[in-house]
């Protein structure tokens, strides 16, 4: 790939970098859940049995995983009749009477070349049968990883939709004021953990996105004072600029395929227009022409064309437009006032978007088929959507009203039943970007 | 080879002890798709030479001139307009003024905008507020290589809070004059 062999000679600054992001992030997020399904799934999750040195409390990821998702009540620990770790060892009438109607055990067991093997067994109580159980390996250091996989299963074994807990979300962190203002790209685990610095900077970062392997990041950085859009390898942080236009350089959106950039350029004529850039060629095209504010791009699934968004008709909207040279836009949202942010569920037939609602600024989210546009949170200042790989929840920013400001992160289900936020110990956190299912 | 990225890496971390005050992160290879100006290290050099000043220009517009209206460097904008109105129209014919009578003088034009909607389209609408104001001052005779635009939309506003008091003052073009060690680019 051209990319990495034109980099070779500056070895050294990348592991510069590399260090620096070995560093971790300094501010914690708290997970507190805002709404939940009406008639949550009781389920109880039994301690599962540990080596000693293991030092992560399994079951007590998955309790905080499934209760964090508004569609399960997890059973207290103090109500438990027992600590089973096998099926034989289950005495299912005493569970019975918690009132559950599941119950998750399993071991941890060492395994050869200092490997961990995570066994568990979901047990449907008043059946006595056993749903699912399967047996998950991996080095310690991804015991956490091990737990949520767990908890997929579980999951997509009961709600009948994939889970997306053992997957990383990308989100911009911001701390200090005046001279001591920093601005942090982070990568996290979905529930806030194993949080990685990618990226620090005086200068504002925004508008990150995954490629689809996970691998790699785009944000828009301003170092120096312009804007400036890089590519980077999330493993190494190895990075390229690969725009440093005159005027904006926004909006970064890789295409399923990885091999371009959507992106905004306003040259020099002030309005910003969606360009694609070819990564291996670094060969642009220009997507759109009307005068007006064009950004925002958001690839289709099927990479032939992207949601924008444009207030060429006035106010900002949304429009779809094919990626070949002289397609026409097509306008997709007609509701009043605001539309911004598109974002496109994994499947292609939803778009998720900040809309404003008697001047509150709202998640929305239109099926694309039929229209039908519902509007899933209550505002005042939300922004910034981004689907979970597997379609069932959107992450957003939430600001906060008030003399001090500020932002956490939150997310809603797209049927609008379950939410929580993410907040951050100390500062502010914006802009996330949920990444892709990982690859184990 | 262990022992190669060994030595690069301990290196590293001696230069990130002995610069601790500048931002630790600089660009790996700055590779851009026209290929000009695609030298690895020029931007972070430049990043490190600014590393004392605040983050961003509404705290550092010190430089340039300091009489009457000239001392006024911020342009204020309706929500969701880039029309220069009132004392702003002011405020940029005087700048305009003095840039045309000083041919060396340099200016970046910083766009910003309240934080409500899309942070992405508010980067958008800064850039038409920086260029209705570069636009402005182009029709008074400043040369084009006199200004530089940048939009920051609803970053590092002068007030964070969330109200409409708030939101007045942070939709905005601050007027940042370069200094000769500073040059646009």
């Amino acid at each position: 790939m051209k990319l990495t062999q034109a980099i070779a000679p500056t070895m050294l600054l990348t592991a510069l970098l590399a260090a620096v992001a070995a560093r971790p992030a300094h501010a914690q997020l708290t997970i507190e859940v805002t709404s939940g399904v009406t008639h949550p799934v009781p389920i109880a999750i039994a301690t599962f049995s540990e080596p000693p040195s293991a030092a992560t409390d399994v079951a007590g990821i998955i309790q905080h995983d499934l209760s964090g998702s508004g569609r399960f009540s997890v059973l207290p620990g103090g109500q438990m009749p027992a600590k089973p770790t096998h099926a034989a060892q289950v005495k299912f009438p005493a569970w019975k009477a918690t009132g559950s109607d599941y119950l998750v055990i399993g071991r941890v067991k060492r395994i050869a070349n200092g490997r961990l093997a995570v066994d568990f067994n979901l047990l449907n109580i008043l059946t006595g049968q056993s749903i699912v159980r399967k047996r998950f390996t991996g080095p310690p250091s991804a015991l956490r990883n091990a737990a949520h996989r767990v908890s997929d299963a579980i999951y997509q074994a009961i709600t009948g939709i994939r889970g997306a807990f053992d997957t990383r979300i990308a989100y911009v962190a911001e701390a200090g004021t005046g001279a001591a203002q920093r601005y942090q790209l982070v990568v996290a685990d979905a529930d806030g953990y194993n949080q990685r610095l990618i990226l620090e900077s005086r200068f504002p970062i925004m508008s990150p996105d995954w490629s689809r392997n996970g691998k790699w990041l785009t944000y828009v950085s301003f170092e120096d004072h312009l804007s400036a859009i890089y590519v980077q390898r999330v493993r190494t942080g190895q990075r390229w600029r690969v725009s440093a236009r005159a005027g904006e350089n926004g909006a970064p959106a890789y295409s399923p395929g990885g091999r371009h950039l959507a992106l905004t350029l306003s040259g020099d004529s002030g309005y910003p227009q969606i360009y694609l850039l070819n990564l291996h060629t670094q060969h642009l095209t220009r997507i759109t022409h009307a005068p007006a504010i064009n950004t925002s791009p958001a690839w289709a699934p099927d990479g032939k064309s992207v949601y924008f968004t444009s207030d060429r008709d006035g106010s900002p909207q949304i429009y779809r437009i094919g990626i070949r040279p002289g397609s026409l836009p097509q306008r997709i949202t007609f509701t009043d006032g605001y539309n911004a942010d598109p974002q496109v569920s994994p499947n292609g037939r939803r778009l998720a978007m900040v809309t404003a609602v008697d001047g509150r600024f709202c998640i929305a989210v239109q099926n694309l088929k039929t229209g039908s546009f519902r509007v899933l949170t209550h505002g005042p200042l939300d922004s910034t959507p981004s689907f979970a790989p597997n379609g069932a929840t959107i992450i957003y920013t939430k600001q906060l009203e008030g003399e001090r400001g500020g932002s956490v992160l939150a997310t809603i289900s797209t049927d609008g039943q379950t939410g929580m936020t993410l907040k951050p110990t100390q500062g502010e956190v914006q802009d996330p970007a949920w990444g892709p299912f990982s690859r184990r | 080879m262990r022992r190669i990225l060994a030595v690069l890496l301990v290196s590293g971390t001696l230069g990130l002890a002995a610069c601790a005050s500048k931002p630790p992160v600089k660009p790996v290879s700055s590779q851009t798709a026209t290929g000009a100006g695609a030298g690895a290290s020029s931007q972070g050099a430049g990043s490190g030479a600014n590393a004392s000043e605040g983050a961003l220009g509404s705290q550092q517009s010190v430089a340039g001139p300091e009489q009457g209206l000239l001392a006024d460097r911020v342009v204020h904008f309706a929500f969701n307009s880039s029309v220069i109105r009132g004392h702003g129209i002011r405020v940029v014919a005087a700048h305009a003024k003095y840039l045309a009578d000083h041919p060396g003088a340099r200016v970046r034009l910083e766009g910003y905008t309240d934080d409500r909607g899309s942070p992405e389209y508010n980067i958008g609408l800064g850039m038409r507020r920086a260029e209705s104001v570069r636009q402005a001052m182009l029709l008074q005779g400043v040369s084009p290589n006199q200004i530089t635009v940048v939009s920051y939309g609803e970053a590092d506003p002068i007030n964070p809070a969330n109200n409409h008091a708030a939101w007045a003052q942070n939709r905005r073009v601050h007027i940042v004059y370069l200094t000769p060690m500073q040059p646009p680019k």
